[in-house]
């Protein structure tokens, strides 16, 4: 399976990132938090990390989706470079595709 | 109950973690033969299978002990045809199911129906890249083709593709053919596993240990494939696992014996491990106990919890928490006491049958239609003595 060259693919405000097909996020009760669930495997996530998945719809752009997060922790600074950051970390583990 | 009891029981829960994965061996039964085939030698003696109601019961008291990533395995879990049945159960739970199958047994419909039962994951086992001497090591005729066609069907459903190949010193050399194989298929994930040695891969140990050489020149082809599809930005991942008997310190076994783990075996006796039967320890049924009980409580899973249990000399060693004194099953089968550190280690008094073992690789002839197939008819031999 070949997709874009990771370098050059980096996450923009205008991507809108869908879960790759197999990974599932879920609230675990015995974790206590979020999780991410892929083939025999599982990825606990801390808050924020949790925070930022659980908007991701497969309609919503990353814009949007800075602006519902901002809108949900007005007592945070500006978060859009955080976001970036993170989805782009995602994006690299290929825990999510852009489109 | 008494109140210090329950604060006790309370106690002891907080120092042990919520299992995460539950395997559920549905069954011994399987079509092929593989003679690394990690079943217990004597299978064929289970005949009391868990039925269908007892499984869906597994299944809700492990999701309720924590478990989230739930295994279907066997022998081959095609064979029992309450499968889709405990598909459905598992989604509703909220499990995160796979199924780990040689592919026997598969059809495009089946494929298409597990997956609206909602399974999320299947994983089709193979024995080679090459047709033929797939079918030599499944002792199957038609199983290379059957094998491909399944993989096609998954991919073509959407679910992710993980492909597994048990490695041994008869396959070794086809890394780079084994890739392009994949490649061509379009897995996501590919597991190229060298045999672990318990149940038929420990008595087959000499006809299937790969020599140092062909690990040496396997683990360059894996990384250079590695390098390649990073560089083409491919999003297929090659897990290599090597084989402990090359290392001089021993594997973290299961993570820790009762800490992730918790194995259901066809007749309902619970496993901290799924090789863990050949030991000599008691180890409960959830047909007469629950499984919180079982993994919190049951003398089984709390015999090499914790470190207390170590002899030297991993008792006085710094690397104890890092590897638990290796595997316990191994300590077993190599030295005859699996309280023991695992002979893998340098350290242990027990590590020249390491050294043997890996100098008879060295030199092994054994051809493949010298191994001990796994069937029943040889499984028979090992329990009527
Ligand atoms: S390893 Fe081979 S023989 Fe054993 S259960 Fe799997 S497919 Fe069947
Ligand atoms: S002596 Fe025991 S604890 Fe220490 S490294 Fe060896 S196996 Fe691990």
């Amino acid at each position: 399976m070949v997709t874009a060259n990771p370098a050059t693919n980096a996450v923009t405000t205008t991507n809108i990132p869908r879960f790759r097909r197999g990974f599932r996020f879920q609230w675990e009760p015995a974790q206590n938090g979020h999780v991410l669930l892929y083939p025999e495997g599982m990825v606990k996530l801390n808050e924020s990390a949790g925070a930022i998945l659980a908007e991701i719809d497969g309609q919503r752009c990353v814009r949007d989706i800075v602006a519902v997060l901002e809108a949900a922790f007005p007592q945070a600074d500006a978060l859009e470079s955080d976001v970036i950051e993170f989805l782009e970390h995602a994006r690299q583990q290929h825990w999510i595709e852009l489109s | 109950m008494t109140a210090l009891a329950s604060s006790l029981t309370e106690q002891k829960q907080a120092s042990v973690s919520p299992p995460l994965w539950l395997l559920a061996e549905l069954t011994y039964r399987c079509p092929l033969q593989c003679p690394y085939c990690s079943n217990p030698l004597n299978f064929a003696q289970t005949t009391s299978e868990l039925t269908t109601e007892e499984w869906a019961s597994v299944l809700r008291q492990g999701r309720e002990t924590g478990a989230a990533q739930l295994g279907f395995s066997g022998g081959e879990p095609l064979v029992r045809q309450d499968l889709g049945e405990l598909i459905a159960e598992a989604r509703h739970l909220g499990y995160y199911s796979n199924l780990i199958t040689s592919g026997l047994g598969l059809t495009k419909a089946k494929v298409d129906d597990f997956a609206q039962a909602g399974l999320d994951h299947i994983q089709v086992s193979f024995q080679s890249s090459d047709p033929d001497l797939n079918n030599a090591v499944a002792g199957s005729r038609k199983a290379f083709a059957q094998k491909l066609a399944m993989a096609r069907a998954v991919k073509d459903a959407g679910y992710p593709m993980v492909l597994n190949f048990v490695i041994h010193r008869h396959n070794i050399h086809q890394m780079n053919d084994i890739v392009a194989l994949c490649e061509r298929l379009g897995a996501d994930y590919v597991e190229l596993a060298t045999c672990q040695y318990y149940g038929w891969a420990f008595r087959n140990r000499e006809g299937l240990m790969p020599s140092r050489a062909q690990l040496e020149k396997a683990e360059y082809e894996v990384n250079q494939n590695r390098a390649r599809l990073l560089d083409e930005g491919s999003a297929m991942k090659l897990i290599f696992v090597t084989p402990d008997y090359y290392e001089e310190r021993p594997k973290p076994c299961m993570n820790g014996w009762g800490s992730l783990f918790l194995t259901v075996a066809p007749d309902g006796t619970a496993l901290p491990c799924h090789s863990a039967r050949l030991l000599p320890i008691e180890f409960p049924n959830v047909r007469d106990k629950d499984l919180k009980h079982i993994w919190y409580e049951s003398p089984g899973f709390n015999h090499y919890r914790g470190n207390s249990w170590m002899p030297e000399p991993c008792r006085s060693c710094d690397e104890k928490e890092k590897d638990f004194g290796g595997c316990r099953c191994q300590a077993f089968l190599l030295t005859g006491n699996a309280d023991n550190a695992d002979p893998v280690c340098s350290k242990s008094p027990h590590h020249d049958r390491i050294l043997a073992a890996r100098q008879a690789a060295e030199c092994a002839t054994a051809s493949i239609e010298d191994l001990t197939y796994r069937n029943d008819s040889n499984s028979r031999m090992f329990f009527r003595g």
